[in-house]
């Protein structure tokens, strides 16, 4: 019946996404040094509290309206004709995706 | 040494109240201030003994923090990131008063005559103006430019005559506010006079006010002599047609001595200084440099300019003969180098490292290491000599 091979993309699908989800803590290699760079290097214009300063704030009720796609592709290409610069040559996809994903849940230490 | 003198003064600070021991007559016009931009503390130095003298807390959020003085040394005012504005006593390491006055400031500026602390708002967009005894507010300016909008303040700076001058940073322009009656403000605006200018600063004569553009190439400069008041682009081919690098942190127009007739200002996006003539306004050269300049801090003498650099760079710090724009020494001075200070007569650079923790001192001539004070993430460090400058 058609809705068995559905429920199995489905589920696959699901599957997919939680592996995808678990395998990306992993992939930074120094989350303690990429949060002091939050704070420290982003918080010179989002402020150290992420609350802005020259640049827009960053707590997790300001960045709820956008996912995490977009903020990562943000922090790795910047905003061109702001002063938001594009960070892809000093971070990895994996360290913007984890900025974003860290941002957004409020996570920073 | 350095931990025992700290132990007593707290010590005595217990007994006593207050977080500086102030069981002795001093002056003040050797003490300084080094924020700990993550703590919302301050430490108080005395640069003759080159130690720390005490530790104030309770002041905000300094992450992005700067500080003038009072006219008699003894008052710092400091401009926190998160609006607060605080009248710090060096002698007794009181908070003497405080208001959080906005939302998110970047800097500020005190009357000539010391008796306003004008205050650079982001938000809400404006300057904002207080009694510099009482902290009680006494003029509010709303920086709505030509375009209806509130624009985030920077680049403020006194001028002689209780005046004050700054920029719009949304909107491009340039105010002037004259505070002779101070409930009463005369505002003359400059529109137009750049994209994205990010921040501002004097002469040490008070004459020419410079704001750099980060919208586009150039600097806006107002000759503070002339009348009209104007702001004439300099600079204008400066970067044309080359590609910039991103820039990770602003560059700041802060320190400037009295540099003879040639003013080093960081360029924006590149690894070099400008080397501007102070009569002519032209472009007299360029100083290749380690990385992106933040601060370019001319030694008093304006013999040399001491320049730190833009993440990831910033372990290095490169030092400029003014007379031949060239890097004469360059160092490693140790992980994220934040600001550097000149003893009043040069004699000394007193450099924040702020993830070694502690702020290190150089003889300026010879670069030797003097000594060190430890302080938890410092970031700017300010002398009281500030107080008898134009602009600082």
């Amino acid at each position: 019946m058609w809705w068995r091979s559905e429920w199995r993309c489905w589920l696959s699908a699901a599957a997919i996404s939680v592996a995808a989800g678990a395998a990306l803590a992993d992939d930074v290699a120094d989350p303690e040094k990429l949060a002091n760079l939050v704070r420290q290097d982003c918080g010179s214009c989002h402020g150290l509290t992420l609350k802005g300063g020259l640049g827009k704030p960053l707590t997790a009720d300001r960045l709820a309206a956008w996912d995490r796609e977009q903020l990562t592709y943000i922090i790795l290409d910047g905003v061109p004709g702001t002063p938001m610069p594009p960070w892809r040559s000093l971070l990895s996809e994996a360290e913007a995706r984890w900025i974003a994903d860290t941002l957004k849940q409020g996570a920073l230490r | 040494m350095i931990r025992l003198t700290r132990s007593l003064a707290f010590l005595l600070a217990l007994l006593s109240g207050a977080a500086v021991a102030a069981t002795e007559l001093r002056g003040t016009g050797d003490l300084g201030i080094v924020i700990e931009r993550a703590d919302g503390a301050v430490v108080v130095v005395d640069t003759s003994r080159r130690i720390a003298i005490g530790r104030i807390e309770g002041l905000g959020d300094l992450s992005h923090a700067s500080a003038v003085f009072s006219r008699d040394q003894r008052y710092a005012y400091l401009f926190a990131r998160d609006g607060g504005l605080s009248k710090i006593d060096l002698l007794t390491g009181r908070v003497a008063a405080r208001v959080v006055q906005a939302g998110n400031a970047i800097g500020g500026a005190i009357s000539d005559d010391g008796t306003l602390v004008a205050v650079s708002n982001y938000e809400p967009g404006g300057v904002r103006v207080f009694d510099a005894a009482t902290l009680a507010q006494i003029a509010d300016i709303p920086a709505v430019g030509a375009d209806g909008k509130a624009s985030k303040t920077v680049g403020l700076v006194d001028l002689p005559g209780r005046r004050f001058i700054y920029t719009l940073y949304d909107a491009g322009e340039i105010w002037l506010a004259d505070l002779a009656e101070p409930a009463s403000p005369r505002v003359t605006k400059l529109t137009g006079v750049g994209r994205l200018p990010y921040d501002g600063n004097v002469t040490p004569d008070g004459r020419h006010y410079l704001a750099g553009l980060f919208g586009e190439d150039g600097v806006a400069h107002v000759d503070l002599w002339q009348q009209p008041l104007a702001a004439q682009r300099i600079l204008p081919q400066h970067g044309r047609g080359e590609e910039k690098l991103p820039v990770y942190k602003m560059p700041h127009l802060e320190g400037w001595a009295a540099v003879g007739d040639r003013l080093l200002i960081p360029a924006v996006g590149r690894h070099e200084l400008v080397a501007l003539d102070l009569r002519s306004f032209q472009e007299v050269g360029r100083v290749a440099t380690y990385g992106q300049p933040v601060f370019a801090v001319a030694r008093p003498d304006g013999r040399y300019t001491w320049v730190n650099f833009a993440h990831p760079l910033t372990d290095t710090i490169d030092v400029v003969d003014n007379l031949t724009l060239q890097v004469v020494h360059r160092f490693k001075a140790g992980p994220a180098v934040l600001h550097m200070e000149f003893t009043p007569r040069g004699h000394e650079a007193w450099v924040s490292v702020r993830d070694a923790d502690r702020v290190q001192i150089y003889d300026a001539a010879t670069f030797v290491r003097k000594g060190e004070i430890a302080a938890r993430k410092p970031s700017g460090i300010f002398f009281t000599a500030r107080a008898t400058r134009i602009g600082q």
